[in-house]
């Protein structure tokens, strides 16, 4: 008999069974598992076929809305975010003091006070607004909704384009002026395409924090899809108009993170390792 | 007959509306004041069940953080304000069938505000676990600390000012989602300045106003934040 075998024991077996976390966890889930049952028994039992029929169209088109909303404020607000990026990352003193107070106050108040500030605040010039021709704008609340969304989410934008291009390193910029690349082409051809990368993430968030965020239009007399839905229990009462739109929204922003995380992957396979 | 001037509008006292919002502000902060230990709380137990090695537990966590940071705040908002009254009437029927229920939105908020604040900060709780390196546990029980006394010894203050910058964040998402309460008619900072703004027809002023209460305290809680950081750093150990 050698030494180490009296001495090294084997390691003890894994525990089974009956944990204090396992008996917790499975409490845990077991607790989830009625909570969506008990979603699924409550529209099953309020199960309305005329409910169902008179408000799915109008869910649609307040998805549609939604989608519209969401997609022309992004890419508005991404064109805004490019000279915001530009003014904050300039060595002019006012330029990134003047980019630098636009982020600070889009990024430091509630998106609900902008939209109120758009909709009623600037509503409530209405005769200057009439007078420079730009009464037929601000009149509609959809166009008032894209509008301080734009705004807000350049900011976010500037942000997130900022930290994607300054997390290139600075040898990169080197190496290409040394090879004769003027600054703009550098910018397109050698920064912009490893910036891009890094930003998707961030971006991708941002666009289902749009999403989410845009269900505030509905105070504002939008039918987007939770305009329609507040319609609806308006209406009718019924409590499922809500749980229903929860459906929808939460199918959506899944949807989109997880097609995110895919095109990250995809991007990514030459920096694995 | 002219207007009031804007001075009058936004002086202290009955004509002026400064005391109203002043009041709203207040609400504000006791709302996010309110929110923050439950959310700190419970996004640390979501984090730590995450960090479990027990799948039961994971999956329980996953699932929480995946509901409440996809559905969107005025969604649960509304969900709690309106669904909690007819669940919780259905469970008191039983006991006495002629009670009805009325939410305060004060706590209404509290609770969705607390939901979503929990699963954001959890999200930042559980990149700084992932930041401790393991050693630290079994340092703390290769000296015979206890599991308990090792998180509370050894891994919290670690954890701590790791996740401060992000809860930092965190808290500053919660200050601006308090606003979304004023839409279930709590009377704070914006329901307040919006009834300003309907009676007087100075919309713009007074949602400006509403904007600028918003930018104070968020440049109030990063000096505040500022402070706090300064001394864990000087708490810390120094290398």
């Amino acid at each position: 008999m050698s030494v180490t075998e009296t001495i090294v024991e084997p390691p003890p077996p894994q525990a089974r069974g009956w944990s204090r976390a396992r008996i917790l966890g499975y409490a845990l889930v077991g607790l989830w598992i009625i909570f969506g049952l008990g979603i699924v028994a409550y529209l099953v039992s309020a199960w309305n076929t005329d409910f169902f029929f008179r408000y799915a169209p109008a869910y649609l088109q307040g998805l549609g809305t939604t989608l519209s909303l969401v997609v022309v404020s992004m890419i508005a607000g991404a064109i805004l975010s490019l000279p915001v990026t530009y003014g904050r990352m300039s060595k002019n003193g006012i330029l990134s003091g003047l980019a630098y107070c636009y982020v600070y106050f889009f990024r430091g108040t509630p998106l609900l006070v902008q939209v109120y500030l758009v909709y009623y605040g600037v509503g409530s010039f209405r005769v200057e607004l009439e007078s420079v021709g730009l009464w037929w704008f601000f009149r509609d609340a959809f166009n008032c909704g894209v509008f301080a969304f734009a705004l807000n989410t350049a900011a976010y934008q500037a942000e997130i384009l900022r930290g994607a291009i300054e997390s290139v390193p600075r040898g990169q910029w080197e190496g290409a002026a040394s090879l004769g690349l003027h600054k703009l082409l550098t910018l397109r051809k050698v920064i912009l395409p490893q910036a891009l990368v890094v930003a998707l993430r961030p971006y991708g968030n941002e666009l289902v924090l749009m999403i989410k965020a845009s269900a505030i239009v509905a105070i504002i007399t939008v039918y987007d899809l939770m305009g329609n839905a507040k319609l609806a229990y308006a209406k009718s009462f019924d409590f499922q108009a809500y749980i229903w739109v929860a459906i929808v929204y939460l199918v959506m922003v899944e949807i989109l993170r997880n097609g995110v995380e895919w095109i990250e992957r995809r991007i990514t396979v030459h920096l694995k390792r | 007959m002219p207007g009031p001037t804007i001075w009058t509008l936004l002086s202290w006292g009955p004509d002026g509306w400064s005391d109203d919002i002043a009041y709203g502000a207040l609400v504000t902060i006791a709302l996010a004041l309110a929110t923050l230990p439950f959310g700190l709380v419970i996004g640390f137990f979501v984090a730590f069940a995450k960090q479990q090695e027990e799948p039961s537990l994971r999956l329980a966590a996953n699932i929480y953080t995946t509901v409440f940071r996809g559905l969107p705040e005025l969604v649960t908002l509304f969900l709690f304000f309106f669904g909690m009254p007819l669940l919780l009437q259905h469970v008191i029927r039983w006991f006495n069938p002629d009670a009805t229920i009325d939410v305060n939105s004060f706590i209404a908020g509290m609770i969705v505000l607390s939901l979503i604040f929990s699963s954001y900060a959890s999200e930042v709780f559980l990149s700084a676990f992932r930041a401790i390196p393991k050693g630290q546990y079994e340092g703390g029980y290769a000296i015979g600390l206890s599991k308990w006394q090792t998180m509370r010894k050894v891994i919290l203050p670690q954890l701590v000012r790791i996740a401060f910058p992000g809860l930092e964040n965190c808290w500053l998402i919660l200050l601006k989602d308090t606003s979304l309460v004023s839409v279930v008619n709590l009377a704070e900072t914006l329901r307040n300045a919006g009834v300003a703004a309907r009676v007087t027809k100075h919309s713009f002023l007074f949602y400006s106003l509403a904007a600028l209460v918003f930018l104070v305290l968020a440049i109030l809680s990063s000096i505040a934040t500022g402070f706090i950081v300064r001394s864990l750093a000087r708490k810390g150990a120094t290398r």
